[in-house]
């Protein structure tokens, strides 16, 4: 086996891995709790029910906090492409240039300009206005996925453009370079796990608070976490089965343009037809084999969708330097489809449980939906890993390879700053989550606990009829 | 035919220019954090920036992604001769741009240190923009369209006096911002710390115009100086450059003199005029390059059809963020006092 060596390259990649995992953890977030945000201030304004107020308090604290720690890692990625992987900009500047510079002048100011609005606009603005600007955050994080998934889809399988003389890239069709083949499957699947993530988050700090307030009489903030939780379960029993269905269409767009990348998925070393199903394995790339095989023979081109005599190229199609190291896309998608796979169970059960008017009264299933609540953020960031060591050794796929990409500077640079980052991370993302969960242990009434917004509306608006405060034990 | 090239530097130059004032101030309000009298204090400065310090930022991440997008190779060159300056800067954007939710969750010692984050990550990144701007100027070593210079090509006693000049700017802008936007007390100490910061910038700013002229020959003849043989001055080249410094010399007498009268709003004003004139002083040094001395904006434009994709969409977009974004000024107009903040 070729000895690790710590250079610039390998330290840059780890250090993209380590600060890009943080921060898609808060996009994942966001993305959706940004969209349940608005729901519930519209649920507000439309029936004028307090309890959606007192929810929309809460979560939008844990969100300005997620948004904020998303905002300051998203920056570090922008100037890391130019720090860290130069010749990556320089030669295919030209062609994705474009489609991050849209992400921020479509995205990250309507977010960033909105947010200030939606914390701190209530006695500035009216509550339709305000209600406007929760709902064009939430269109600016979705707006922000669409670009930057357009641009990560490109690097994964590129078209529409051309490689000029002196090797830098020139786009020769845009339409095709943002609407390339993995793009409609990867956007669809990654929206719809941020808004399983989000969902998952919520049902499992509204069945803590649940659990917790069970065995007492009703106390402030009871109404308030039935409400969340059978919004989130509903949400993941629709969402839940709808993501096996986007996550098998973006496998069989891998399967079609980047035919190494399955083959590392599926641990095939071999090219032959009818491959059957590995279950479990070790991969070794040394060995080109699998240790420890658990297999079901002649079901892995069914699950490909295609007929069983057709070949299907296993990792010894590609010489050694050009295929991915497959232990990180095999492990991590067996923990995507599992964790998948459990959230389908706990929607399925959560909508029965609803159906028959137990969900609040069932303890393993309120247990099961706290445990489930970093599931989402766990699936997220083991399909990223697929999907990005699977790419490689390329950084755009077959045209472009990483260790071509990396910067002209040294490795005790990109050590030091990997260092730095892991220090500041450490400490600003342990802080956060500590914050976040100590909200989501004090529940809804943690809105409750500190001024609410004034409500100084002119006579006649939906607010100014709201009743003031909150009356406890409201029936759901 | 549009010239884009010269169009997207235009461009990426405002946005750049929009960023140093609109973050400044706030980046400002926290260099003069540890100058607060309380708790109390603190808590408004941070408020009047609050509503609107994430929106400033991003106009950050457009100069970064606008060069990425626009200039491909004056990005891959510049960002790896900036590394470590970079990384801090970014680290100390991280520190205080969390800090303005943490500094209000945190209890007792968490929210002293969070407002020592908030602080320290400030002046940081006023630091680390200080030595990105000086390492720009003094230029970077370029081959076969590469960065091919050191780690610490950047650290010079020119980017030190530099990056001091940015902090006390910063501090000037925040200090100003502080006179428009509170009121009582905190007003006063504001009016202190913007004359004590003016004449600090003053004093700096003149210091980096005359070391400018003398970190490349380029530069003093830019401006008619002859600094090879003895000195000599090109008259019919400085003066109408005279402009750009005397438009400095207004802003700083508005800052002052204004600040003296007991406006509240003049003094913003001229610190604005007076970065302004920094600005123009600096773009008249190193303009046609956009990686000083090797790489001009011409040579390092994207393509074409990227260029006019973008402006188009440019076109179409810029001017609804900078509506929105003077609605959200707009919105939260006014002093500011305890009861602002939404936690």
């Amino acid at each position: 086996m070729q000895a690790v060596e710590f250079d610039a390259l390998l330290l840059s990649r780890l250090q993209f891995a380590f600060t890009i995992a943080f921060h898609i953890l808060f996009p994942a977030f966001t993305i959706g709790l940004a969209a349940f945000l608005a729901v519930l201030e519209g649920l507000w304004l439309w029936t004028k029910r307090d309890a959606f107020k007192v929810l929309y308090l809460f979560w939008v604290k844990i969100f300005a906090l997620s948004f904020g720690m998303g905002v300051v890692s998203g920056i570090v990625l922008s100037y890391q492409f130019g720090t860290n992987w130069s010749e990556f900009i320089r030669l295919t500047g030209g062609v994705i240039g474009p489609l991050l510079a849209f992400e921020v002048l479509t995205a990250f100011f309507l977010e960033a300009s909105f947010l200030g609005v939606m914390l701190f606009g209530w006695k500035k603005v009216g509550p339709k206005l305000h209600f406007t600007a929760t709902c064009l955050v939430a269109v600016g994080t979705t707006i922000s996925a669409f670009w930057i998934l357009s641009a990560n889809s490109w690097m994964q399988t590129p078209q529409g453009f051309e490689i000029m003389a002196d090797g830098r890239f020139q786009a020769t069709d845009f339409m095709q370079v943002v609407f390339n083949p993995s793009f409609p499957s990867r956007l669809v699947h990654m929206l719809l796990a941020a808004f399983l993530t989000t969902g998952l988050v919520v049902g499992a700090a509204s069945a803590y608070r649940i659990l917790k307030e069970r065995k007492g009489p009703p106390v402030t903030g009871w109404t308030e976490s039935r409400i969340s939780l059978v919004m989130a379960v509903g949400l993941v029993a629709v969402l839940a089965p709808l993501q096996l269905l986007a996550g098998h269409w973006s496998g069989e767009v891998a399967h079609k343009h980047q035919p190494s990348k399955t083959a590392a998925i599926e641990g095939y070393w071999e090219t032959r037809a009818d491959q059957p199903l590995h279950l479990f394995g070790i991969p070794d790339r040394d060995a080109q084999k699998n240790h420890f095989q658990i297999s079901i023979p002649g079901v892995g081109n069914a699950i490909q969708n295609v007929p069983r005599d057709e070949v299907i190229q296993g990792l010894d199609a590609w010489p050694r330097e050009d295929q991915p190291p497959p232990f990180i896309p095999f492990f991590g998608f067996r923990i995507m489809v599992g964790l998948g796979l459990l959230m389908i169970l706990l929607g399925g059960a959560g909508a029965v449980l609803i159906w028959r008017r137990r969900l609040f009264d069932s303890p393993w299933f309120l247990r099961f939906c706290v445990a489930m609540g970093p599931s989402g953020f766990i699936a997220v960031l083991a399909g990223w890993m697929v999907t990005e060591v699977g790419r490689q050794p390329w950084v755009v796929y077959g045209v472009l390879r990483t260790r071509d990409a990396v910067s002209p500077v040294t490795t005790a640079e990109v050590a030091a700053s990997l260092t730095a980052y892991v220090i500041v991370y450490a400490v600003v993302f342990t802080a956060g989550a500590l914050f976040i969960l100590r909200l989501m242990v004090e529940g809804p009434v943690a809105a409750l606990a500190e001024p609410a917004p004034r409500q100084d509306r002119a006579p006649g608006s939906p607010l100014a009829k709201a009743p003031e405060d909150t009356s406890p034990g409201e029936g759901v | 035919m549009l010239d884009l090239p010269l169009i997207w530097a235009g461009l990426i130059a405002t946005a750049v220019l929009l960023y140093v004032m609109l973050d400044g101030f706030d980046l400002g309000v926290g260099i003069l954090f540890p100058f607060a009298r309380s708790k109390e204090e603190r808590d408004v400065m941070m408020n009047t920036i609050a509503p609107v310090w994430d929106g400033n930022e991003t106009w950050l991440v457009l100069g970064g992604g606008g060069l990425l997008a626009a200039f491909p190779l004056a990005y891959s060159v510049l960002m790896p001769a900036l590394y470590l300056p970079v990384l801090l800067m970014l680290a100390g954007l991280i520190l205080r741009g969390v800090a303005f939710e943490f500094r209000f969750r945190a209890r007792n010692r968490g929210r002293r240190f969070w407002t020592q984050m908030f602080a320290g990550g400030s002046i940081l990144t006023a630091v680390a923009q200080g030595l990105i701007l000086g390492g720009f100027i003094q230029g970077v070593t370029v081959e076969n369209d590469r960065f091919a210079g050191g780690p610490f090509d950047w650290l010079t006693p020119y980017t030190l006096l530099v990056a001091a000049g940015i902090v006390a700017g910063y501090a000037l802008l925040g200090g100003a911002w502080l006179m428009m936007k509170t009121k009582d007390s905190l007003h006063g100490d504001a009016k202190r710390w913007t004359l004590i910061s003016a004449a600090a910038v003053g004093g700096l700013l003149a210091a980096v115009s005359v070391a400018t002229l003398f970190i490349h020959p380029r530069i003093a003849s830019r401006w008619g100086f002859d600094l090879g043989s003895g000195f000599a001055v090109d008259w019919a080249v400085l003066t109408p450059l005279l402009l750009i410094p005397a438009l400095g010399l207004i802003g700083l007498g508005l800052v002052v003199g204004m600040a003296r009268r007991g406006s509240h709003r003049w003094p913003f004003a001229g610190a604005l005029l007076l970065f302004l004139s920094g600005y123009l002083g600096l773009a008249a040094s190193f303009i046609p390059y956009v990686a000083p001395y090797a790489v001009t904006f011409r040579q390092a434009a994207a393509p074409d059809n990227a260029l006019g994709l973008m402006l188009v969409g440019t076109a179409v977009i810029l001017p609804a963020i900078l509506g929105y974004t003077a609605w959200v000024y707009w919105v939260f107009r006014g002093k500011v006092d305890a009861e602002a903040g939404y936690h």
